[in-house]
């Protein structure tokens, strides 16, 4: 018995002693060296709580570059080589690591991970390293830099943090930044023992409505045993009621840009419908077919180019309504032009066209669906303030709608081809009694239309996968969309889209997706009883055409 | 003679003919089916399973979904090739009188289903449900289940027209809320709350009236039911079509505002036309389900409505026996294609819509009587 606990004693003997020793090393602080390399030179081989003196003497000395040392060892992405004890910021490949010097920050070859060493961190040098950096970030001259890294410091507040913080403030000269740095004084007072201080710092929190601080007074505001001092109490629950009013509001905003984005979607996925159906009077069941190949012709553009997915995505709306275009012109000259005034038979006629375009899809890409990645500019987040952030992507997509709309109001109405769009579409021999070739602009108002579907297809592909079945799940919208604004009215079409999607997505919390969706088809069928013409009911002339 | 005037006086003999009489079309259509009702149970019950000339059951209950889609597409042809009325939901109809058939086959089921539970059907109990939905009720008896074949689809067939046409809802815009409608139930019955079995609809049926559904009579049996549902819905809408109302709503079709001034009230003619081609969707419907052994939303989806209305296309519209023959044909070449030449399918039905549409707007009765004109 005795014998076997011989071993493990030995070994914690001589941990000990170990540990007793690097103390020692740790207060001479002469044996540390005073440059910034001879530093990491000694890195690899100090223990944590020499490595932290070393991390407090770098900061001290502030080097160029020990951000990017810090950061790298905080991912835990600091190696030491083997083989001389140099120290490199590595990008791990497979068993291979990226090197690249921590003094120049030049990339320095790569090497084999076996022959690297991690060097390694423990909570207490990870917390310090967080504060080198935040400290690090303070002295950045952008302000924007400087409010992250007091947000970045108001998760974890403690008196280091908070002289830090202090020293700033003294120095600080950017509004928005003190500000930032008041709130993480006053989180900081809410633990404190003076009632006095803790009231005025509830004092200075209401008003924002950051999460934290919001989390942090929640408690104080809900919780009698929370904080001993009624005034606190009855301050925090003053400031949890404003920030909860402003949380409302931005809740409801969001809503409604959500219904927007839908009412973006909606729009794009009809406005091109209102012109083949709305100025010529064709159903075209193909229409949601031809969104579907814009949506593949971003699909093939990001293929073409897969290095620069920006770049393929700003391509693909040219070539989007090029190739929608081109096939709406195929499809008007080859099986539409024989229909006109029979719109019936161009339903269907355009359904069977929707069909052939599906399965040519599907043999051509396979029937599976293909996702379109997004480029950088257009994904993640855009934090308008603590409350309120909008997806990057939904935002663009709600523009490119509009601006999309505009370029077409522009075309019809300031442009030579709009002016006999429109001839046409009023007054058929008429127009070619003037001159108009009417076979011409009718192979080119349908190719515009189906354009502009290209190009919506293209703003799809940013927000689904992209599929054959992709633009069958439009059609019905896309057709509700047109008769509720009013035939032949682009504006018309434009309001009911956005109108449409703002009261699908109110609908949405109380009644669920599903739910809201059949409403808003009831509420549409029951619509058109009513006002067979839609909202915006076309006058005149034009009107008696259709 | 021109072609304009023959299919004129085609039109018109048609018209004039009692049920059983006028063109060569009718009496070929009730000669068909009668030899079908005859041949068909002949072929597989009484021959042997190795000649030549015995038929599957499989073929059986193939040629019975057949004569059920007809019955649908006959009914289609009421509203579109009669009426003007182009009908892009009538699936919603058909779709409803199968739904009421599969609840019922559903509460007949009892203890065999998978879960054995006496009273709710599997999916319930896989949902956790506690207890029947109200509107479950009831279904466990025939006779019940059946005035609803005919009452749901009849109900919202009355309700829609009523506000349609009242308020002068005409061509274009009437079809596409007739889509409207369709998907809007295809999203309500995908719900697992609205307690139709959602997704997976209603399936693992076992038994009609006491009768094994796996078993060769039961089927025949279907199909003899099925042929003689197609017989009378065509005898009825030939007796609709040839009365006083139908030629009303002939001239609705051709000149509504005309037949309105005369003073006929248009939207009551339309609306109970509607609600009848309805109400034979429905029955399509019921017969449909017990034959496939399973209906699920799908059937709601806008693409088999129009699917519906090709199937008129082709075969003729304003021509019932038209409408049937499209049915088969089109349904036999998807039955082959698909298993044959699956990716041609959707080319083929593409090119149909687009070639019959633009070539053949009269449909192949349309054709042969233009063609053949004298002859019939």
């Amino acid at each position: 018995m005795a014998k076997h606990m011989a071993g493990p004693m030995v070994l914690l003997l001589v941990l000990l002693s170990f540990f007793c020793n690097a103390r020692a090393d740790a207060d001479d602080d002469a044996a540390l060296p005073t440059d910034y390399p001879g530093l990491l030179a000694a890195l690899p081989q100090a223990d944590f709580s020499t490595r932290t003196q070393i991390v407090a003497r770098i900061v001290e000395l502030k080097p160029p570059h020990a951000r990017e040392l810090f950061a790298a060892w905080l991912d835990n992405r600091l190696e030491s080589r083997q083989s001389d004890g140099k120290l490199f910021l590595v990008e791990a490949h497979d068993e291979f690591l990226d090197l690249t010097d921590p003094l120049t920050l030049q990339a320095a070859g790569s090497g084999k991970a076996e022959d690297f060493e991690q060097v390694r961190n423990n909570n207490a040098l990870r917390k310090t390293l967080k504060v080198a950096i935040a400290e690090y970030d303070l002295a950045d001259p952008d302000p924007r830099v400087r409010i992250a890294a007091v947000k970045q410091m108001r998760r974890d507040l403690d008196e280091e943090t908070e002289a830090v913080l202090r020293q700033q403030l003294a120095v600080e000269k950017d509004r928005g930044v003190q500000r930032q740095i008041n709130v993480a004084l006053a989180l900081r007072a809410l633990v404190d023992t003076d009632p006095a201080k803790r009231l005025a710092a509830v004092q200075a929190l209401d008003g924002e409505n950051a999460p934290d601080v919001y989390n942090a007074l929640l408690p104080l505001a809900r919780d009698a045993g929370a904080d001993p001092d009624v005034a606190v109490r009855a301050a925090a629950l003053q400031a949890v009621k404003h920030i909860e009013i402003w949380r409302g509001f931005y809740e409801a905003l969001e809503t409604l840009f959500f219904g927007l984005s839908l009412g973006s979607v909606l729009v794009l996925a009809s406005i091109g419908l209102a012109i083949t159906f709305g100025v010529m009077g064709v159903i075209n069941m193909a229409h949601g077919e031809l969104m579907m190949l814009g949506a593949y012709t971003a699909y093939v553009m990001q293929q073409l180019m897969p290095h620069s997915i920006g770049a393929a995505l700003l391509l693909s709306i040219p070539a989007a309504f090029v190739v929608s275009g081109l096939v709406g012109i195929a499809i008007e000259r080859s099986v539409v032009r024989f229909l006109y005034g029979r719109p019936l038979e161009t339903l269907l006629a355009t359904f069977g066209v929707s069909l052939v375009l599906q399965q040519l899809v599907r043999s051509v890409f396979s029937p599976l669906n293909r996702s379109v990645a997004s480029p950088s500019w257009m994904s993640g987040l855009w934090q308008v303030n603590d409350l309120f952030s909008l997806t990057r992507n939904r935002v663009i997509i709600l523009g490119f709608s509009l601006v999309v709309f505009a370029l077409l109001r522009l075309v019809l109405n300031r442009t030579s081809l709009g002016l006999k769009v429109r001839a046409v579409a009023q007054n058929r021999s008429m127009a070619k009694a003037m001159g108009v070739r009417t076979e011409r602009i009718d192979a080119l108002t349908f190719g515009l239309g189906s354009g502009i579907a290209g190009v919506a297809g293209v703003a799809l592909s940013q927000l689904t996968n992209v599929g054959p079945n992709l633009g069958q799940s439009y059609i019905v919208d896309a057709f509700m969309v047109v008769v509720f604004g009013g035939v032949g009215n682009l504006w018309g079409t434009l309001i009911s889209g956005m109108g449409l999607g703002v009261v699908n997505k109110l609908l949405e919390p109380y009644a669920g997706a599903v739910i809201a969706k059949i409403l808003v088809l009831l509420f549409l069928i029951l619509f058109i009883q009513r006002k067979p013409r839609g909202l915006f009911p076309q006058k005149g002339r034009a009107a008696e055409g259709m | 003679m021109s072609p304009a005037q023959n299919l004129e006086q085609a039109r018109v003999a048609a018209l004039r003919g009692p049920i059983f009489g006028g063109d060569v079309g009718n009496r070929l259509f009730y000669g068909l089916l009668l030899a079908a009702a005859v041949l068909v149970p002949l072929l597989n019950l009484a021959v042997p399973q190795g000649s030549a000339l015995h038929l599957s059951i499989y073929t059986v209950t193939l040629l019975g979904k057949y004569l059920t889609y007809a019955l649908l597409a006959i009914a289609v042809d009421l509203v579109w090739g009669y009426c003007g009325i182009l009908t892009l939901g009538h699936t919603a109809f058909f779709a409803l009188g199968g739904y009421a058939m599969g609840m019922y086959l559903m509460r007949q089921i009892g203890t065999r289903g998978v879960y054995g539970d006496p009273l709710l059907p599997d999916f319930m109990v896989f949902l956790n449900w506690k207890e029947l939905p109200w509107y479950w009720h009831g279904f466990n008896h025939f006779a019940f289940a059946m005035p609803l074949v005919v009452l749901a689809p009849g109900l919202l067939a009355f309700a829609f027209g009523w506000f349609a046409f009242r308020s002068r809802v005409t061509g274009v815009y009437l079809s596409i809320i007739t889509q409207a409608l369709t998907y809007a139930l295809l999203l309500a019955f995908f719900r697992n709350e609205m307690g139709f079995g959602g997704n997976n609809g209603l399936t693992d049926f076992k038994e009609l009236l006491g009768f094994d559904l796996h078993h060769d009579a039961t089927r025949v049996g279907l199909f003899l039911a099925s042929v003689g549902a197609l017989g009378l819905g065509y005898a009825a809408c030939r007796y609709i079509t040839a009365s006083r109302f139908g030629r009303v709503v002939l001239a609705i079709r051709d000149a509504e505002s005309r037949t309105r001034f005369i003073g006929y009230r248009v939207e009551s003619y339309k609306l109970w036309l509607f609600v009848f081609s309805a109400v034979l969707a429905g029955i399509a419907g019921a017969l449909y389900v017990p034959q496939v052994g399973i209906i699920n939303p799908s059937e709601f989806a806008p693409i088999n409505s129009i699917e519906v209305v090709i199937w008129v296309a082709v075969g003729g519209r304003n021509s019932l026996y038209g409408a049937v023959l499209g049915a088969v044909l089109v349904n036999f070449a998807k039955t082959w294609l698909t298993a044959a030449l699956p990716e041609v399918w959707l080319y083929a039905l593409g090119l149909l819509f687009i070639v019959v549409t633009v070539f053949l707007p009269q449909g192949i009765v349309g054709f042969l009587r233009q063609r053949f004109g004298a002859a019939s």
